[in-house]
């Protein structure tokens, strides 16, 4: 169970980094970037082929990541100038290309046969105690950063909402958000506890319950100061107890993590490794997009003309954008091939592409943390209907795979209708959190 | 006036200093001569008008001046710099800021927002900057919201400020518009229309604050088709039809030129 929750966690977070670099790109920029996978293909093999040379791991990586922005400059420089719809035929037919270089440069790619054998990050590492602890101690605070983003979010969703709702509609809605926070922190405790006992570790399912419990309590605060319209606050509601779910989540992963990391495996070092660099990516994604700099993005995404008119060297900032959104889906694409320990050409299908889409689109475009959630709830997704569909409906597993895809188009109709800005993603684009 | 063009120049050259001066300017779309032979003159400190009939080819040659279309043919000079060669943004940078004749606002970026994007040169504008001068980027942040808070303030919309740009009504977006370039910190702004479908009382205020900005400083080539605006503002007034100079001269001048008159009202 640890392993399978600490390779989803390396998964869900290998796609969050691949999605927010497309976030960046199309969510911030308004670049419609159908190639993004092409991006994570040069960083993969990059990166591996250089550190079977014997280039050390972090140089090739980094290479991996500045080819990966090269790449994103030629595709800029080529198309940026023309309108946006070449941008995004140029992008998927690059992909493509790329896939395609990899599966015929045999000398270089070794094609369909794939390469595997590569040095592995932390791989070879025995730590101490200490340093267990220190690497389990990182990852709280990651952790904990990540569940207060989250937090601080939700402090500023009423901020958007109508203030004109009477006190006593909104005390009435307290009151139900309120019953809903106990009743999920008791479910959430009941399942944690017999998580727990069902792994024969009492102690990390208490520990579950207690922080769930925890959680719910505070969940019942914020649910405070909610001020929303009647007929928003079955959403206000919904989305709650969808972030209260994800931080549940969280908290399960960070347990498999905490375990992984005590009895030392690659995989939960690998994972490790990635929830740094993952918070560090987020952390300056964040810091950026909330900059002067980041306000130019927004104003390209809205109207490239007034930017123009404003002075703003368009053409400039989109090809950084391009070019960094491309840099993080190569340190991505570095991750992707370490945990799969083998990539062939196979694994770069201009899918991938489309399941990012998915994520940010479902997250929020224009909206990191809902990037972050997005690639959550695929991930989960993707990991429930494994299990469960097969159990509730009688298909083979090939219509069962199509089934799958078709429901989470449905998914996104829906919440294209009800939320077209996505679960995060705000309507107001407000300056929140600044 | 039957030869405008030399009756243009002699006048002009009496004026203060042409900023901005544009001669030659042509520009085809397909068989349609938009603009042919265009001349311009603003000078420096002054508030100038850009009148004629629908289609004249007014918001074309804004395009040219400003660079957002390329000229067919032309030259344009700018505070004693030839600019055609140049791109839109840079012009822009030099101090050359339009609006549009139907509002453009940034509508999912808040009001103040809108505003802070205008604003010339930031630190913040650059990536390296966000990575090493993170100070001083806040403390450039905090300046320009001061500045966008009082420049709000004089055109009234000062209680939007946190509201998305998009909330807007069409004449509170022009208003914003106007706000927006003049945070750019520019020395000539080329207004669109800025009175047109805006309720009267809105217009007298626009008038009384484009007066109250040009005694900053501040240069005006306004496009208009309200005879009041272009009466109580401009010192000159350009006359435009069928994509040629038509008139120059005071708006009383142009008021009873016989041209003029027919040109609006002849078809
Ligand atoms: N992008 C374009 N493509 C083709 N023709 C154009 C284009 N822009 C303008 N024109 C043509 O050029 C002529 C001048 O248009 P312009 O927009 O400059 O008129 P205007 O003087 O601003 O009129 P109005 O007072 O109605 O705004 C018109 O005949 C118009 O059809
Ligand atoms: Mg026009």
């Amino acid at each position: 169970m640890v392993g399978y929750l600490v390779s989803l966690a390396i998964f869900t977070a290998t796609y969050a980094l691949f999605s927010l670099g497309l976030n960046l790109q199309w969510g911030y920029t308004g670049l419609i970037n159908f190639g993004h996978i092409a991006f994570m293909t040069v960083g993969a093999y990059t990166t591996v082929l250089l550190s079977l040379n014997g280039v050390p791991l972090v140089l090739a990586v980094l290479a991996g990541a500045i080819l990966a922005g090269i790449l994103g400059l030629l595709i800029g420089i080529s198309t940026l100038r023309l309108r946006e719809d070449y941008l995004a035929i140029v992008t998927i037919g690059v992909s493509e290309v790329v896939r395609l270089i990899a599966l015929n440069e045999e000398e270089l790619t070794q094609g369909t046969r794939g390469v595997y054998g590569f040095p592995l990050p932390l791989a070879s590492l025995n730590p101490n105690l200490p340093l267990r602890l220190g690497m389990i101690v990182i990852l709280t605070m990651i952790c904990g950063v990540g569940v207060w983003q989250i937090w601080r979010w939700l402090g500023h969703v009423p901020q958007g909402a109508d203030r004109s709702v009477p006190l006593r509609r909104a005390a009435l809605g307290r009151q139900r958000l309120a019953l809903g926070g106990y009743l999920l922190c008791l479910g959430g405790s009941v399942t944690a506890l017999w998580w727990g006992f069902a792994m024969n570790t009492g102690f990390l399912g208490l520990a579950g319950a207690s922080a769930i419990a925890a959680l719910g309590c505070v969940y019942s605060r914020f649910s405070h100061p909610l001020k929303t319209a009647s007929h928003q606050s079955w959403l206000t509601h919904s989305t709650i107890i969808a972030v209260n779910l994800v931080l549940g989540l969280v908290l399960m992963v960070y347990w498999a993590g905490v375990m992984g990391l005590y009895d030392y495996t690659y995989k939960a070092g690998l994972m490790w490794l990635l929830v740094v660099i993952l918070g560090f990516t987020f952390w300056q994604l964040q810091r950026w997009v909330h900059s002067p700099w980041g306000r130019v993005l927004k104003s390209i995404r809205e109207d490239e003309e007034v930017a123009k008119a404003l002075g703003k060297n368009v053409f400039r900032y989109k090809l950084q954008s391009l070019m960094l959104g491309g840099a993080i889906a190569g340190i991505a694409g570095a991750f992707y091939a370490w945990q799969l320990t083998f990539i062939n050409p196979d694994g770069f299908i201009p899918l991938i592409t489309f399941q990012a889409w998915i994520i940010v689109v479902l997250g929020g475009a224009g909206n990191n943390v809902g990037t972050l959630l997005g690639a959550m709830i695929f991930w989960v997704y993707d990991a429930a209907t494994r299990f469960l569909l097969p159990s509730l409906v009688t298909l083979d597993d090939a219509r069962l795979g199509a089934f799958r895809i078709m429901v989470i188009g449905l998914l996104l109709i829906v919440l294209m209708m009800w939320r077209p800005q996505g679960i995060l993603g705000n309507k107001d684009e407000l300056t929140l959190g600044r | 006036m039957s030869n405008p063009d030399s009756a243009v120049s002699s006048v002009d050259s009496t004026l203060a200093p042409a900023l901005l001066s544009a001669h030659g300017l042509h520009k085809a779309f397909g068989g349609i001569h938009a603009v042919e032979n265009v001349e311009i003159q603003v000078p420096q400190g002054r508030i100038v008008g850009l009148i004629g009939p629908n289609g004249a080819g007014k918001t074309t040659l804004f395009n040219l001046l400003c660079h957002f279309l390329p000229a067919d043919q032309g030259r344009i000079v700018f505070d004693g710099q030839s600019i055609e060669s140049l791109s839109a943004h840079t012009i822009a940078r030099q101090g050359m800021i339009r609006t549009f004749q139907v509002a453009r606002v940034l509508s999912k970026l808040t009001v103040l927002d809108n505003m802070l994007l205008a604003a010339p040169h930031q630190t913040g504008e650059k990536l390296g900057n966000v990575w090493l001068r993170s100070r001083q980027i806040r403390r450039e942040e905090r300046q320009l919201r001061d500045k966008a808070q009082t420049i709000l303030e004089c055109v009234g919309l000062s209680h939007m400020t946190h509201t998305c740009a998009g909330a807007l009504s069409g004449g509170q977006r022009k208003l914003l518009e106007m706000a927006r370039a003049l945070m750019a910190d520019p020395k000539l702004i080329l207004l669109d229309e800025p009175a047109a479908g805006v309720n009267p009382t809105l217009i007298n205020q626009i008038c009384d604050h484009i007066i109250q900005w040009n005694r900053q400083g501040i240069t005006f080539l306004i496009i208009e088709h309200n005879m009041d605006v272009i009466m109580s503002l401009c010192d000159r007034v350009w006359v435009l039809a069928e994509g040629r100079n038509l008139a120059v001269g005071t708006p009383t001048e142009i008021q009873s030129n016989p041209q003029v008159l027919e040109a609006y009202l002849g078809h």
